[in-house]
């Protein structure tokens, strides 16, 4: 989706501030062990996207992945609202309370039902159509699910400069997979070619580029 | 919800999940330990001290750099693929994620909070030596700057250019010296530095 998520070449967001940080805070190591421990989907990335821009533009880094944990899992009823609001009633009176004792029992059995239906994706044993060298035009979409084009790319005119082994198609998570493995290649833009006469001098962006994202192929007069 | 302090939404949550047996506290703790560590720069900066030091090894490192790091034990428990660009006289490498946040973390650990910042995202790609000059890195005109953008579930990480003047030290010694900015690309290993 197009989203503020996509944010390179935006302007007005200052300097960089050098803050060399991971967390600020204890809640926020306990999200990112969350999101990594929890047997059931948490939205991914296309969760973080779908926050409302504003909230997106709003929150911190960790805020971001905690807000859309909570809203995936509301929306897809693992967690009801009336006991999301009677679990934070809980611990807003008392920050301090317990918290239930652990069932590895049942979280054993969560693992392994996902690791079920995590299927491989479909090998396509399409051969790559593109070689290294070859100059490439990035397709132009404007998908309302998920992508990862980002949109300072799209039209634009790069050289591949490797070939990967095929990696699994992301666009229309979280359906995910459904269009199995394509061939991957990075592909080299100029700095001009993205950013006109003001790019930065000698400057120049790689991006992953599956397959489909690849439109056309422009004659290379053999170079 | 949002106006709810992050801290009781995150116990909220946690609990609710236990309670339904869809995690475990215990589980949770030993991923946050597991970070905390284990998993940090240092792996990325032997990765780096190796290259510099074997010319062999260097080879299987640029050539497929998943294998070559998982000779260290390093693996990304997914198995993503990690490819390692190096920095010459020619072609600086930086690395950043425009879309989100992806970054090699089983070789540098988690990312710092400028790496995910929108002020970093944004400007990379656009105006990457307006931003090296911010990290106190000033490049000549004469060298690319070449941004890699992580938009898919491959991983980049930069093998910066070996100091003059520590042709003389040993692997280990020069793995002390690698920065995690080198491995970005927004700095360079000085003798001297200091992880």
């Amino acid at each position: 989706m197009d989203g503020v998520h996509d944010m390179g070449g935006m302007h007005g967001f200052g300097p960089i501030v050098r803050d060399e940080l991971s967390y600020h805070d204890e809640w926020e190591v306990r999200v990112h062990g969350i999101s990594n421990a929890m047997a059931v989907n948490g939205g991914g990335r296309f969760s973080l996207e779908s926050l409302d821009p504003a909230v997106y533009l709003g929150s911190s880094y960790y805020e971001r992945w905690l807000l859309a944990r909570i809203n995936t899992l509301l929306q897809s009823g693992v967690i009801t609202q009336d006991e999301f609001d009677a679990s934070v009633a809980n611990y807003a009176t008392n920050q301090q309370a317990d918290l239930p004792a652990d069932d590895p029992e049942a979280y054993a059995k969560a693992l392994s039902a996902g690791d079920a239906r995590d299927t491989e994706p479909s090998v396509d044993a399409t051969a790559p159509r593109f070689d290294v060298g070859d100059q490439v035009v990035v397709c132009t979409i404007h998908p309302d699910g998920h992508t990862r084009l980002p949109r300072y790319v799209r039209g634009r005119r790069g050289t591949v400069i490797l070939r990967y082994r095929p990696q699994g198609f992301q666009d229309h998570e979280p359906i995910d997979d459904q269009d199995g493995v394509q061939p991957m290649y990075a592909v080299r833009f100029e700095g001009t070619e993205l950013w006109g006469d003001q790019a930065e001098i000698n400057s120049s962006v790689v991006l992953d580029m599956w397959e489909p994202y690849l439109e056309e192929e422009v004659a290379t007069d053999g170079e | 919800m949002a106006s709810e302090d992050p801290a009781v939404l995150t116990k909220a949550l946690e609990s609710l999940l236990v309670e339904k047996g869809l995690i475990t506290s215990t589980r949770i703790d030993e991923i946050v330990k597991n970070y905390e560590e284990d998993i940090g720069p240092m792996r990325g900066a032997q990765v780096v001290a190796r290259a510099w030091s074997d010319p062999a090894y260097k080879e299987r490192l640029l050539a497929d750099g998943r294998a070559a790091i998982a000779e260290f034990g390093f693996t990304d428990p997914h198995g993503a693929e990690l490819v390692v660009t190096e920095n010459t006289d020619e072609v600086h490498n930086m690395v950043v994620c425009t879309l989100c946040s992806c970054y090699p973390w089983s070789v540098l650990g988690l990312p710092p909070t400028w790496y995910k910042s929108f002020a970093y995202r944004s400007r990379a790609v656009s105006e990457p030596r307006t931003v090296l000059k911010e990290f106190d890195l000033d490049l000549p005109e004469s060298t690319e700057v070449r941004v890699w953008d992580s938009n898919s579930d491959i991983r980049y990480m930069v093998l910066p250019k070996r100091p003059a003047g520590t042709e003389a030290m040993s692997e280990e010694a020069l793995a002390e010296i690698v920065t995690r900015d080198s491995m970005i690309g927004v700095g360079e290993v000085a003798l001297g530095s200091d992880r």
